[in-house]
């Protein structure tokens, strides 16, 4: 069942020795992911580019949650209150809604800032809770965040309730806007490929963040906790501490996320942070592999792409077959989520791409 | 010099039922000192509340003269004393090297931004708890197996990797629940030869134990609990023949 997850494996840890082998790959794949949205938008149009840019989000999102879920095992259905609250703090931050127009190098990392900070709050209280119990607490937590965000319009409209904040800076740099197309060399570069990169390089660092963390003292610990929680505080572990760091760090990369999102779309609602979207989340986290970075990775891509593929293809292939829409995919599109997860879980229960027994060469 | 680790009339209630009353006991310096008594007796609770995973109702311990944490496992570990566990309790899904490495986490400092950063510091501190996590291997015999993760490890190997788990946390009080629980005769022997190594290392030694040919050739001293009470104390051919003993152990069969 898992030859192929060894094979991929294997064969990339052969090529992790080989040091040509590795910088070919990685050139290979640097030059993959420069191109990509430009190869998209010739094939399907600026709407995949898009795809694109909204599956490096959920990118983000699914590192974080795996901190949570993954690494420390704290299972959390609430996870999207954190994307929430680093949405609204760019957009309170840097919108006419309140007239404050911070620059983006401030309001995001203050996104990611006080995302932490809630995730810290989300930890501390249920500390001593495990599966199913501090799921609870983590669902609710999730809903009592969006409907602040649905309320705090009365008395004093602090988050303009259910109609959201709008007209939301776009990105920029100081006098460079990625709202605006720019020419490079004679090719144009529209708003969405410009958001394509700036999204690859965080969620780059995201990885890069999460892979350092996963092989170190801190990572160790998480795993400890996971693993035995009691046997874990027995060797030495301060669990409290490193239980929050952990909300804390996953829920900094939900805000990092949040923010790119809010300066990407212009707007946010409370809609966008429903209780589906920390369960896509989760599945991502699940699907792909937990506590596997590369199979979260995958997790995250393939089910951010895969209902907008289905949208984009299997749409105009029935009405050039039947001339009309037999069936909306957006109506099955849950059905097929399930199934998903059904099959997945029947036939990999560890996740698409699992983590093989870790043969970690430490040695640097 | 004082005794290493002191207990002073140590209790602990569950409900209605007194699991340890009035329990002092006091364990010097480099020596290994046994805990024996029928099950129930309430051996592990005495590990449970001394190594902080319990709150003890009454009286405390003194470690090194200063009193332990009560209630805060990480700091009693940090204050120098490590355990196993009678159902041993490893990172299961972790390899046999990451177990000790954990070990380590008590000893050393690196944090998020050193992680991240890699800087030299973090990364000499990284080396060093790996070069020791295998040292610790191979002092208890595990050198072949780093890269096995513990669940496929045997009984008497998982044994072992707790105690080089345990030990590199730099204890200077190793408690051991029931180590040779479930070992052979061959591996009890070679645990035997492991304990003294450790205790020749100058770590002092707190054992539970059953096997009573383990406890009678090792031990130093040994105290024997029933129904959460110290009935006796000393060396293991005393409370050998110690009347109180022997009728906790055969239920008043010297009365038929």
């Amino acid at each position: 069942m898992s030859w192929a997850a060894k094979d991929l494996g294997d064969w990339v840890e052969t090529a992790k020795r080989d040091p040509r082998a590795r910088w070919l790959g990685v050139a290979l794949i640097a030059v993959a992911l420069a191109v990509l949205p430009f190869v998209a938008g010739a094939v399907g149009g600026r709407g995949w580019v898009r795809i694109i840019d909204f599956a490096l989000l959920y990118v983000m999102l699914a590192l974080g949650l795996n901190i949570v879920v993954g690494f420390a095992g704290l299972l959390d259905l609430g996870y999207i209150a954190f994307y929430a609250v680093g949405a609204y703090t760019y957009a309170l931050l840097a919108s006419p809604h309140f007239g404050i127009h911070l620059p983006v190098w401030l309001v995001l990392p203050m996104g990611a800032g006080v995302a932490g900070v809630f995730g810290v709050l989300l930890g501390a209280p249920t500390l001593k809770l495990r599966g199913d119990y501090l799921a609870i607490v983590t669902l609710g937590f999730g809903e009592i965040i969006r409907i602040f965000l649905n309320n705090l319009n009365a008395p004093v409209n602090i988050t303009n309730g259910p109609q959201g904040v709008n007209r939301i800076d776009p990105i920029s740099f100081s006098n460079f806007s990625l709202a605006r197309p720019v020419e490079v060399l004679g090719i144009d570069v529209p708003s969405v490929h410009l958001y394509y990169y700036l999204f690859l390089a965080l969620a780059l660092l995201v990885i890069f963040v999460s892979l350092r963390l996963e092989n170190s003292r801190i990572g160790r610990a998480w795993v400890a906790i996971r693993e035995d929680e009691v046997a874990a505080r027995a060797m030495g572990i301060n669990t409290r501490n490193i239980k929050l760091l952990a909300f804390a760090m996953g829920a900094s990369f939900g805000g990092i996320a949040g923010g790119l999102f809010a300066g990407f779309q212009g707007f946010v609602s409370p809609e966008s942070f429903i209780l589906m979207e920390s369960v896509v989340v989760l599945c991502m986290v699940v699907l792909g592999g937990m506590g596997h970075i590369p199979g979260v990775i995958l997790g995250a891509v393939l089910l951010a792409a895969m209902p907008e593929v289905f949208r984009n293809t299997i749409v105009p292939v029935q009405q050039q077959l039947f001339g009309k829409i037999v069936f909306d995919p957006e109506v099955v599109r849950m059905l097929l989520f399930g199934l998903a997860l059904v099959l997945v879980m029947l036939f990999r229960p560890a996740g698409i791409w699992p983590s093989t027994t870790r043969k970690r060469e430490l040695a640097s | 010099m004082s005794a290493l680790l002191e207990a002073r009339s140590v209790g602990k209630r569950f409900g209605g039922l007194d699991a340890l009353m009035q329990v002092s006991l006091g364990i010097e310096r480099g020596e290994i000192y046994g805990l024996i008594g029928p099950n129930g007796a309430g051996k592990t609770t005495l590990f449970n509340v001394l190594t902080g995973l319990y709150r003890p109702d009454e009286g405390e311990f003194l470690f090194d003269g200063a009193p332990l944490p009560v209630g805060e496992p990480h700091r009693v570990a940090a204050a120098g004393i490590a355990r196993t566990f009678q159902n041993i309790r490893l990172f299961a899904n972790m390899s046999a090297v990451e177990n000790v490495m954990v070990g380590r986490h008590v000893r050393t400092r690196t944090g998020v931004i050193g992680a991240v950063l890699r800087d030299s510091g973090s990364r000499a501190e990284e080396r060093a708890i790996h070069a020791r996590s295998l040292e610790l291997l191979e002092y208890v015999g595990l050198a072949g197996r780093r890269d096995e993760s513990a669940r496929n490890l045997s009984y008497g190997d998982q044994r072992r990797l707790e105690i080089a788990r345990a030990l590199a946390t730099e204890p200077r009080l190793l408690a051991l629940d029931e180590p040779a629980a479930g070992m052979n005769a061959t591996e009890t022997a070679s645990l035997r030869g492991l304990l003294e190594a450790i205790r020749a290392d100058g770590v002092t030694v707190l054992l539970i134990e059953h096997d009573v040919k383990l406890v009678m050739g090792l031990c130093d001293r040994v105290a024997v609990l029933d129904y959460g009470r110290k009935i006796a104390e000393g060396p293991p051919a005393r409370v050998q023949r110690d009347p109180t003993v022997i009728e906790a152990y055969l239920g008043g069969a010297l009365h038929a």
